[in-house]
């Protein structure tokens, strides 16, 4: 591996997602600067921003791109309790000429009352479907009836997981053989709720998604979950990063001909545990085949993990900054002059899994649950109508960051 | 197979993680992009690229993916039924198929050696591909039986120290060779590798020149010609092979005993190497230069008829001999000792760790799996492990912008997860122009994809349409089979046509047949297209019964009927009658039926002015048209 470019991002404040769109010659940037940025892949290879705008009024946590069957949108949430929906519209012949799309806001989602946290569109065999999670513990699932009219969106589920809500993924699969599911995960301190990761499966007959699962061995806070793609097999396979790196299977249930109506109950097996990173691990994500797992953590890493042909799990690489200070802006060139080839095809399937980096210099305390949805300090002036329960939370961050 | 733990190798992203903390990622096409997401940011952060596979982007490697594809396809073919003793034939000549491309290669990566330090990188790590696939092709492929198994081993040593040959020619091209100072060198190298008849051809020049001395160069002429070399295809027994051998051997050290090459040192060197003394063949590390050419030529003077079996045992001896008990050997002397002692699992594994490379172990291993090697050594996951290193090789080749193409036959021919793969996989090429679509479109049919070629047409529809090019969506929602998309364009089409009085994509719209059965809407495009082209080419009683039936059998939707009902007013006016009495009268009864619906609210009052003039003008007409019809009815039927 070697790093091939490197493209000076121009936010003015730390990223918090980056994500590439399907065919990975777009990728959209959001940051604490609330603004989101998207990149275009020229046919020289090279990136060009070709839109900036300010998208929320607070840190946005996410960013990601629907399916192209679908056109250009995108979708952001931020602390300033919203998710937007976005769309790329062909603009006027000067902005083409000046290499600049425009963007336009199809819908804000206001139903949260806190920050929130993720933000996933469904996979596309269910139609237009856009995932919500909140500080507040609420799972939101809008739809956009009309696919050619991205501007009306209507809540279909609210699904209440009571304690703070960090990452949620959708089971890609789209054999019939599988219910919609969507794994949420949890990164409250709660001893009393022990189980961090509910899986949620969607029942036809009530038209409702229930709770068919509660991984109860994972018992410290989880920052981000990603199932991987389905290979056609009978089961599911579910990433998550906790104070480690931890792979689980799903085997479905034979169900019972009696209580068919219910959700289905799973096997549940770990495929793999890493405690490499030594730290708390902030995010998962599968390439687009689910051969590589890569895995980030306080330990300042990004790691790789591969299962060989019989399936043991190794580390396969590590990425890890060369501890050089950053001089400046003007490091923009490629650092390689190997030839990156204009066009590049695969984009790994799991969809973004950012989260949110800032400062988690210490980990979360009982009883300070919401200490995380903190925005660092350089935004607590953008922070409108303070919740008075924040306030001991935010003195205790900025002794905390002292310390480091 | 014991599992060996080897250091995941650690890339450093620059001027990241100053304070060691903190970074994002996002998988991308065959890279990974990297942030930081350090809290005490220094200025602007940066987005890393970081690739996973740089040899894939090498225009010359390309040429060897290239060629190997088709050598791999062929290989596919060989059909089960053949007998095996044909079989092997084949399957050794595709391995030398798979080596000449390897040489071809790295003949052209070393003429630009000189100029790109990239590529010299290339040409070691190749050289090493080809000297390790030799050697399996020699122990596993052509599985030699003792006798000829040493004369492969000599062929295979012959190949890769190919400079005693460019010396050899350096000499005997001198002015004086026998004064040449490498002189000795090259006639020792040659015996090394038992190339006698060379050795003796340059020893000739030696022997004319030195009259004295010339009975000792006789006798060594002598050994060198009677060394006895078996030779597979003849009459000669391996039994009496060796007996003939070893009274050659006896020879030699009788020669050795009684001093013959007393008088020359380079004679005695060379009578000692024939006997196979180990200490003066190690004296010749310099002219060996690996200890796998030592164990060759050992072989050759001691063992000539060395069994399979029993190779692992002199290869172990000879390497810790070669390199000393203190030398560590590296990743490919390890690879070789395990080919030697037959352990073809971990030949494949060191060579996937050590080359960090998979277009060689994937096709060595589908290679080897297809001799039928690898069931019989490790009996439960022989074939994952050839599927395995197929895929993995095959979605790095998806990750370049043109070598995707091949992967997909390497994607066909694996059965368990090729496929799921390769929809993973094709559904994210991007499809940057109609063309491209187009073909990774066939590539879906021609296997049935039927979602990744929806989605595909979708895509493409979609962004036809967000650049306004109807005809081009229209034509992709049709190839989607996208009813409600068709529809949408089609309704796009019949606004435009009344905004401009005229049809685009005529060539698209004239050709539909039966794909306009898609959607209402665009069976009634299709069809009220026709009613133009019939009007255009004056079939203007068709044209009439046409446009009728699109009200009466309610494919038009009631919004057009006004533009249909005036579309009609031309015909109403012609001349001749067009439309017939009962004609008319349906026409009188569409009119009516229109009027009496609810009236649309919106309308301004000069609107509705518009629409009761047209109302009026169409009543008219009507009855005009009756008048006229009743009469020529009545006219014919009398």
């Amino acid at each position: 591996m070697f790093v091939a470019k490197s493209i000076a991002a121009d936010h003015k404040d730390l990223i918090h997602d980056v994500s590439y769109d399907f065919h990975g010659r777009r990728m959209a940037t959001c940051s604490s600067d609330q603004s989101v940025k998207v990149w275009d892949k020229g046919d020289d290879g090279e990136w060009r921003c070709t839109a900036s705008w300010k998208t929320h009024s607070g840190s946005v946590w996410r960013v990601t791109w629907a399916h192209p069957e679908f056109g250009q949108v995108l979708a952001s949430c931020s602390f300033d309790r919203t998710a937007a929906v976005w769309e790329e519209i062909v603009g006027e012949s000067n902005d083409k000429q000046r290499g600049q799309s425009h963007w336009i806001k199809r819908t804000t989602l206001v139903d949260s009352r806190t920050s929130v946290t993720d933000v996933k569109f469904a996979p596309k065999h269910m139609g237009l479907m856009l995932t919500t999670c909140s500080a507040d513990g609420v799972v939101r699932i809008y739809e956009a009836p009309d696919v050619m009219n991205l501007s009306q969106w209507s809540l279909q589920h609210e699904i209440s997981c009571k304690l703070s809500c960090s990452c949620i993924s959708w089971n890609p699969s789209s054999s019939r053989a599988h219910p919609p599911m969507i794994a949420v995960g949890r990164d409250d301190s709660n001893v009393t709720y022990s189980g961090k990761v509910q899986i949620y499966e969607y029942n036809e007959n009530t038209r409702k998604y229930a709770k068919a699962e509660t991984l109860m061995t994972v018992t410290d806070p989880v920052h981000d979950i990603t199932f991987a793609p389905n290979l056609g097999r009978s089961f599911h396979v579910l990433a998550i990063a906790t104070k480690d790196v931890r792979i689980f299977k799903l085997v479905p249930l034979r169900r019972e001909s009696a209580n068919s109506s219910g959700p289905t109950k799973f096997e549940v097996q770990v495929m793999a545990q890493f405690d490499s990173h030594n730290s708390q691990v902030w995010r998962v994500s599968w390439n687009i085949t689910s051969t590589l797992l890569a895995s980030s953590g306080d330990d300042g890493c990004v790691r790789l993990w591969k299962a060989n042909y019989m399936d043991n799990w190794k580390c396969t690489g590590i990425l890890r900054g060369d501890g050089s200070p950053v001089n400046g802006s003007g490091h923009a060139a490629p650092l390689s002059a190997v030839g990156v080839p204009g066009a590049a095809q695969m984009l790994v399937g799991a969809t973004s899994a950012g989260r949110y980096f800032f400062p988690h210099l210490d980990s979360p305390r009982a009883g300070s649950r919401l200490a995380h949805l903190l925005p660092p300090p350089s935004l607590i002036e953008h922070m409108y109508e303070p919740d008075p329960s924040h306030a001991p939370q935010i003195s205790h961050r900025h002794t905390a960051s002292e310390h480091d | 197979m014991e599992e060996v733990d080897v250091e995941p190798s650690t890339t450093l992203i620059p001027s990241a993680g100053f304070h060691r903390k903190h970074l994002g990622f996002e998988w991308g096409p065959g890279d990974l992009l990297v942030y930081e997401t350090n809290y005490k940011l220094q200025g602007s952060p940066f987005v890393h690229i970081v690739r996973r596979d740089e040899d894939i982007c090498s225009p010359i490697l390309r040429k060897l993916f290239n060629e190997s594809h088709l050598i791999f396809v062929g290989l596919q073919k060989i059909k089960e039924d053949i007998p095996s003793k044909n079989k092997k034939s084949q399957f050794v000549s595709i391995s030398k198929n798979y080596r000449s491309v390897i040489r071809a290669c790295m003949e052209e990566l070393q003429q630009n050696a000189g100029k790109r330090s990239h590529d010299t990188h290339h040409v070691s790590i190749l050289l090493a591909i080809e000297l390790i696939w030799n050697l399996c092709e020699v122990l596993f492929i052509d599985t030699a039986p003792a006798g000829s198994l040493l004369l492969h081993l000599l062929d295979w040593v012959r190949l890769h120290k190919s400079d005693v040959d460019a010396r050899a020619r350096e000499v005997l091209q001198s002015d004086s060779p026998a004064q040449h100072q490498s002189y000795w060198d090259v006639v020792i190298s040659l015996v090394l590798q038992g190339r006698t008849d060379e050795a003796r051809q340059v020893l000739s020049k030696q022997a004319s020149l030195r009259e004295e001395s010339s009975s000792v160069f006789k006798s060594m002429d002598g050994l060198l010609q009677t060394m006895p070399i078996f030779n597979p295809t003849g009459t000669q027994t391996l039994t009496e092979f060796e007996v003939k051998w070893r009274h050659w051997h006896e020879e030699c050290d009788r020669c050795l005993q009684e001093n013959t090459f007393a008088s020359n040192r380079h004679l005695e060197t060379i009578c000692k190497i024939l006997v196979g003394d180990e200490d003066t063949l190690l004296e010749q590390k310099e002219l060996l230069s690996t200890w796998y050419h030592f164990l060759v030529t050992r072989l050759l003077f001691t063992h000539p008829t060395i069994k399979p079996p029993d190779l692992h045992y002199y290869a172990q001896s000879s390497m810790n001999m070669f390199l000393g008990p203190r030398a560590s050997p590296e990743p490919l002397d390890i690879i070789l000792l395990s080919a030697f002692e037959f352990d073809l699992h971990q030949v494949i594994k060191d060579c996937s760790i050590a080359l960090n490379n998979w277009w060689f172990v994937a096709h060595l291993t589908d290679l080897l799996d297809h001799c039928k090697l690898l069931q019989s050594h490790n009996l439960h996951f022989g074939s994952n492990l050839r599927e395995f290193l197929v895929l993995e090789y095959a979605s790095g080749l998806f990750t370049h912008h043109s070598l995707w193409q091949l992967a997909v036959d390497y994607f066909d021919h694996c059965p368990e997860f090729g496929r799921v793969y390769l929809e993973l996989q094709i559904e994210r090429v991007p499809l940057d122009t109609e063309r491209k679509a187009i073909k990774v479109l066939r590539i879906c049919e021609d296997r049935q994809m039927s979602e990744q070629v929806r989605s595909i047409c979708k895509i493409m529809a979609k962004r036809a349409l967000r650049n306004n090019r109807l005809g081009s969506a229209l034509s992709w929602s049709i190839r989607a089979k996208d009813a409600a998309f068709a529809t949408l364009i089609s309704e796009r089409f019949l606004q435009d046509y009344s905004n401009k009085g005229s049809f685009t994509d005529l060539d698209l719209l004239d050709n539909l047949g039966p794909a306009m059965l898609l959607s209402d809407r665009l069976t009634f495009l299709g069809k009220y297209r026709e009613f133009h082209r019939l009007y255009g080419e004056k079939r203007f009683s068709e044209a009439a019964r046409l446009l009728l039936s699109l009200m009466t059998a309610k494919i038009a939707p009631r919004s057009l009927w006004m533009t249909l009902l005036t579309d009609a007013l031309p015909l109403l006016e012609q001349k001749e009658v067009i439309f017939s009495v009962d004609q008319t009268y349906e026409l009188m009864s569409c009119l009516e039926e229109l009027n009496s619906g609810t009236k649309d609210s919106n309308l301004t009052d000069q609107d509705e002015d518009i629409e009761s003039t047209k109302t009026e003008l169409l009543r008219l007409a009507l009855a005009r048209n009756l008048t006229m019809a009743i009469v020529k009815e009545g006219t014919i039927e009398t």
